[in-house]
């Protein structure tokens, strides 16, 4: 009833204890684990906003309850970057302004990195742009998220921190 | 002020330039804090329980189920819930609105709070709410815009606009060949930002901390610091970034003020995050209208009159009016003009500014209008305008501050290829057989300016630092704002350092009516301005200065170096000059305003011209925007990658707006039916195509010391009515409802 | 959320005698989790059977069709080559649903114990006898109109699954585990039309537990002409307003036998033999899919404000029969299969 996960948390080992199975990935990540860059827009399932890798594939973590999570491995947007080093996606959507406020964007970033990984839409326009229907952006930047997530396909080298800046 | 003060000469070269966003970084590593990231020591959690009817009264909460409810720690109702001092139907600022805060148990709207039940976890809290299993007596709920009687009211408060006329209306309609009466009806929309409205409350002693959203921090501590009874600086507003405004995140409002008193009552830290059901009902939308449009046009195509009657939805307890009419004042060169509003009230949440509030629903009426008028006339809807171009302010006979439209028109026609287009609908077809239609519209936004402050320091080591309480709710305040404030000192971008989203720095403001670049950056301006003339008048008494004696001279920044003006071979290094001093600091403020004779003198308004292509499956009726290109001139564009992503982003709101936005109330209950992300539908990227901007240049010496009209909302203006104009363009069917629908096709 | 027991056991076994009234099982929770979170289902026990082993394998079988293992998740289900090849609008279907996040976690299994989305169903304070029988039906009353076909006055709810529809087009086979031992239901007999006891959604008996679906050996036949078409007022990520499967056995270029089935219409996929009836040994033209649509229509009624979704079904079943008539396209799975998949070209002039 109070079950103890056990999770690979942006590369880390990390054994955590559940006190109430109602606890969504979302909510554990943000209220519990102290890594709030994982964002609530609707915690139904109706905008992508929470979505994280869970063993390299893209959910919506507001519906995914963390009990079911034992073993499992977890890469949020704090884990995206290689110390300075931005991922290219990240680096992209900097480059391509693909956000305005900023709320949707590590969902749409991660959403972002696990297309790619799919290898379903490669750099055509219309099939990323389906690809990435799951985020939905309020400020409405996916024209540059288009055009972001396809420079990211094309790969580019790794941009330092400083220098997206 | 402004006339005599030439923008370019002290403009440097960071305005103007693509910089990326400076809080990118940041917001693509998940490290930008937004109001909820917060997670203080001795946190709880608050969650209101909302109202599931839309009018009558709570009869029964079982307060016993959710304070057994293991994690839950206090249950407020109207019962129990601590006194404010102030009462939520006071007007502490300009912009307040009465909000619902447990006062008793009247039920106003569907999602007003109800109750407030406070956890040591989200998820006790969470059930708690539930547990509260509330009874109502139900009265038939008003939601619909003939579910009451239409009243005029006086134009006395914000979110009452005055009735308007200009000339003979009825002789306008007298002496017209070519009339038209057409009536169209925009639904309730709601902002839906992304990040749904939050706070973080934390109290020490009599000082408040708030860690939310808002688009004007100042004002939110003066309004916050009357409902508590404290003075305005014991409230301390942190809104680094907002996850979206749109209007909704300016204003105190009823949840927001019960998670603070429950943070006073507990004594710890209160967070408190609404639902995405509960934005629809206590934080503002844009209420429904029905806009009644009369058109006369004499044999020649010039407007006789344009008499717009707009009825738009209010709440029953207080008012804010959606001015759609007012969208027909400024644009056309109209013999008469007449503006007239009435107002209805309903069950709903008191509606609120929301993103080119009055415009963009005024403008996508009239703009149809316009091509119903081109249409009757025989006319391309282009040529019509033209014929009806405005060469001073209609009815005031003004003169523009500036005025690019035409260039925008020919421009944007030009790029789209509006020129090939048939006058008659149905024309046109692509090779799957999907019906294709081309319509425009005028883009049309004023340029307020609000009052704000701003600080600038210039330090030793050459860096500055620039502070006023700006917010960035995604328009780019950190970067554009930053931009301004290198040039005002005429220092590189990465020299300053900028500092914004917290209520204790000089107040920056309000950002909203695509006026806080304008009014925040031109106080930034200011101030740097400021320390270039302490500057100069040390440099000048100083005898060890290559400026030493000009004192009656002005100077200019650049580089890092104070020059006479107009003499290049006089200047001194900033470093230089504080280093003689010591090394101190020098220390500057400004502030701006509108300069109220421009505003007398002059007309000011951004505009633009919107073309769009629509294409519409003939069998299944799916309609889609293919093209859209936005011809816009909106005065010196600080950051042209920023403003770029504003206008698009405006533009696609009018293809939300078109195509998909509305509240659907059930006629019981009266509760938003819709009330979620999955029913009330917003475009996703599969439905942008094609999108164009192009930023029509624009001097405007006389709106502001920089010239800067903003444009944060005129995308949404045009577009609408350009994307209804297609579809009829399209399909020969005059759809005047927005937003047109599968259906609306299916059973024309 | 109310509390619940979660346990996750690790054999079929445990977790059938796991199962208990009021207990329900978790899958991808795409859709479970959601309505915990709505209140519309208050399980007491939460059985998470993602970590039962050998449900989530897709195996041909050796007297041909597939196998389909409850566990596997529709996005792996639709991205399947072969699945692609041989059953094309299955894939085309799943991938018409949801997004790209919510496929990954969805399962097979939990896309056909899919709830309606009728917003009365998801929202507790409403009046809904499919969870709470006897309550009434706040949807009817409203004038919210659903479904066209086969609904009741105690319910109009639709089934908003893309996936379910192709299946009840193939014949498709569901494979349980219950309490009593192992069965299968055609699913035809899968989904239950509401009359007066909406509340029973399917024909599973408590505590029995989809294990796998099989796609018969029949069903690779089409898949020259398969095609499965989602009408939606958005262009992703939204629920069918209608849509169609629709799959011909071509040969000499008459229709040896089609298939046709109805999403979104009614409170189960609707499958319209009377159509396919009338397709049958016919040559493919617009005149003879009228008359099929018509046919597969002949029975709807609007349940409230909804008349014109009729005429848009009829409409949606046209296209799809010319869609599969045309040729399953080269690319599968194909873009979702709005009007609008392909980039459209340059303006004829007509």
């Amino acid at each position: 009833m109070s079950p103890s996960i056990s999770l690979t948390l942006n590369g880390a080992k990390r054994d955590v204890a559940l006190d109430d199975p109602r606890v969504t990935l979302l909510d554990l990540l943000r209220e519990r684990l102290a890594l709030p860059g994982t964002k609530k827009g609707c915690d139904r399932g109706q905008c992508g906003a929470c979505t994280v890798l869970v063993n390299g594939r893209r959910v919506n973590s507001c519906l995914t309850l963390a009990a079911t999570l034992d073993g499992a491995e977890i890469t949020t947007i704090e884990g995206l970057a290689a110390g300075d080093d931005l991922h290219p996606v990240q680096a992209a959507f900097i480059e391509n302004d693909a956000f305005q406020c900023g709320y949707c964007t590590p969902g749409q970033i991660m959403s972002a990195v696990g297309l790619i990984a799919e290898d379903r839409a490669g750099e055509d326009l219309e099939r990323i742009r389906e690809g990435m229907s799951g985020n939905i952006c309020r400020c409405a930047a996916y024209h540059g998220i288009t055009l972001a997530v396809r420079q990211a396909t094309r790969g580019s080298a790794g941009i330092k921190k400083d220098d997206a800046a | 002020m402004p006339d005599t003060l030439d923008p370019h000469i002290r403009f440097g070269s960071n305005s103007g330039q693509p910089a990326t966003r400076r809080d990118g970084v940041a917001k693509v590593t998940g490290t930008a804090t937004f109001a909820a990231d917060n997670t203080p020591e001795g946190l709880l959690y608050a969650v209101f329980a909302p109202a599931a009817i839309a009018r009558g009264r709570v009869t029964s909460l079982d307060t016993a189920a959710a304070e057994a409810h293991p994690g839950v720690t206090h249950v407020l109702t109207p019962q129990n819930r601590p006194p404010l001092q102030g009462d939520p139907s006071d007007k502490p600022t300009m912009f307040s609105f009465r909000f619902e805060a447990l006062q008793d148990d009247t039920v106003r709207y569907a999602e007003q709070p109800i109750a407030l039940v406070v956890g040591e976890t989200l998820e006790a809290a969470t059930e708690g709410a539930r547990l509260l299993s509330p009874h109502y007596e139900t009265e038939k709920p008003r939601v619909g815009i003939d579910d009451a009687e239409p009243y005029g009211f006086e134009a006395d408060a914000f979110g009452k606009p005055a009735n308007t006329v200009h000339g003979d209306p009825d002789a306008g309609h007298g002496s017209a060949a070519t009339s038209l009466d057409v009536t169209y009806e925009t639904a309730p929309q709601y902002h839906n930002a992304m990040e749904t409205h939050a706070v973080v409350a934390t109290w020490d002693g009599d000082h408040l901390t708030l860690d939310m959203p808002s688009q004007a921090l100042s004002m939110s501590c003066a309004g916050f610091a009357h409902y508590f009874g404290i003075p305005a600086e014991n409230v301390t507003v942190r809104s680094p970034y907002l996850g979206g405004g749109f209007g909704s995140k300016a204003i105190p409002t009823g949840p927001y003020v019960l998670a603070i008193l429950a943070a006073r009552m507990t004594g710890r830290p209160v967070k408190m995050m609404l639902t995405r059901q509960q934005m629809f009902g206590p934080v503002g939308h844009r209420g429904q209208t029905r806009q009644r449009l009369r058109l006369g046009a004499d044999a020649d195509g010039k407007l006789t009159v344009i008499d717009h009657e707009g009825i738009s939805a209010t709440s029953t307890f207080d008012t804010f009016i959606e001015p759609a009419a007012n969208a027909s004042q400024g644009i056309y060169a109209a013999g008469a003009l007449r503006s007239t509003h009435r107002a209805v009230a309903l069950d709903v949440g008191t509606p609120g500014p929301m993103r080119a509030p009055g415009e963009a629903s005024g403008s996508a009426a009239l703009e149809c209008a316009m091509d119903e008028m081109a249409e009757a006339l025989g006319m391309d809807p282009l040529d019509f305008r033209l014929k009806n171009y405005a060469e001073t302010e209609p009815g005031t006979g003004k003169p523009y501050s500036s005025k690019a439209l035409r260039e925008c028109y020919a421009q944007g026609a030009e790029r789209f290829g509006w020129a090939k287009r048939p006058l008659q609908p149905g024309q046109m077809r692509d090779e799957h057989g999907h019906l294709v239609g081309w319509g425009m519209g005028t883009a049309f936004f004023p340029c307020p300016m609000f009052m704000a402050d701003a600080r600038a320091a210039l330090r030793a080591d050459g860096t500055a630092l620039f502070e006023t309480s700006a917010a960035d709710m995604g328009q780019g305040a950190w970067t554009s704002l930053a931009q301004i404030a290198a040039d005002s000192l005429g220092l590189p971008l990465d020299k300053v350092e900028f500092r914004a989203g917290h209520s204790g720095l000089p107040d920056g403001g309000v950002a909203g009516g695509s006026g806080h670049t304008a009014t925040a950056g031109n106080a930034l301006h200011t101030a740097g301005g400021d320390v270039v003339r302490q500057l100069g008048e040390i440099a000048a008494a100083d005898p060890a200065s290559s400026l030493h004696g000009a004192g009656n001279a002005s100077f200019v920044a650049r580089d890092g170096r104070l020059y006479i003006d107009g003499d290049d071979s006089r200047s001194d290094a900033f470093a230089d000059i504080l280093s003689r001093l010591g090394n101190a600091e020098i220390a500057g403020s400004g502030s701006a305003s509108r300069d109220p004779d421009m505003a007398k003198q002059y007309a000011m308004n951004a505009h633009g011209a919107v073309f769009a292509e629509v294409r519409i499956d003939p069998d299944l009726c799916q309609m889609r925007v293919t093209r859209l290109v936005g011809a816009f001139a909106a005065g010196r564009i600080i950051n042209p990658r920023l403003a770029e992503s504003q206008l698009f982003g405006g533009m696609i709101w009018g293809i939300s707006f078109a195509l998909h936005e509305e509240a659907r109330h059930d006629p019981r209950r009266g509760h938003i039916v819709n009330s979620d992300l999955a029913g009330y539908h917003v475009p996703v990227n599969a439905d942008v195509h094609g999108l164009e901007v192009i930023s029509v240049h624009e001097d405007d010496p006389h709106v502001n010391a920089l010239g800067i009209k903003g444009v944060g909302e005129i995308g949404i203006t045009g577009t609408v009515g350009a994307i209804g104009n297609a579809i009829w363009h399209a399909s020969g069917k005059r759809i005047r409802r927005f937003p047109i629908r599968v259906e609306d096709l299916i059973r024309e | 959320m109310k509390r619940f027991e979660f346990i996750q056991p690790t054999s079929l076994d445990e977790a059938l005698a796991a199962w208990e009234p009021g207990a329900a099982w978790l899958g991808g929770g795409t859709n479970l989790v959601d309505l915990m979170k709505t209140g519309a289902m208050q399980p007491v026990k939460v059985i998470d059977i993602t970590r039962l082993p050998g449900l989530a394998e897709i195996e041909t079988l050796a007297e041909g069709g597939v196998r389909i293992g409850a566990l596997v998740r529709n996005s792996d289900l639709a991205n399947d080559a072969d699945i692609a090849s041989r059953f094309p609008m299955v894939s085309e279907a799943l991938l018409a649903g949801a997004s790209g996040q919510l496929r990954n976690a969805a399962t097979v299994g939990g896309n056909l114990m899919q709830r309606t989305r009728c917003a009365y169903f998801q929202d507790p304070q409403a009046a809904c006898n499919r969870r709470d029988p006897g309550a009434g039906c706040d949807a009817r009353e409203a004038g919210a109109g659903q479904a066209v076909l086969g609904w009741s006055e105690i319910c109009i709810a639709t089934n908003p699954s893309d996936f379910c529809v192709p299946l009840a087009a193939l014949d498709a086979i569901v494979e349980v585990r219950g309490p009593d031992g192992a069965r299968e239901i055609p699913m035809a007999e899968f989904h239950l039309l509401p009359g007066d006891t909406p509340e029973r959604e399917t024909a599973l008996s408590p505590g029995e537990l989809i294990v796998a679906l099989r796609l018969p050996p029949e069903a690779e036949g089409f898949a020259a002409n398969a095609r499965y078409l989602k009408v939606r007022d958005r262009t992703s990520y939204a629920f069918a307003m209608t849509s169609a499967a629709a799959a011909l056995r071509i040969e000499n270029g008459r229709i040896a036998e089609a298939r046709l089935a109805l999403g979104a219409v009614a409170a189960t996929p609707w499958r319209v033999t009377e159509a396919e009836a009338l397709l049958a040994g016919q040559t493919p033209d617009a005149a003879l899919f009228a008359r099929a649509a018509e046919a597969a229509l002949a029975g709807a009624t609007p349940s409230g404000d909804n008349a014109w979704k009729i005429d848009l079904a009829r409409r949606t079943a046209i296209r799809a029969l010319e869609m599969a008539a045309a040729g399953t396209p080269a690319q599968m799975p194909a873009l979702p299969a709005s009007p609008f998949g392909s980039t459209a070209g340059d303006l004829a002039h007509a």
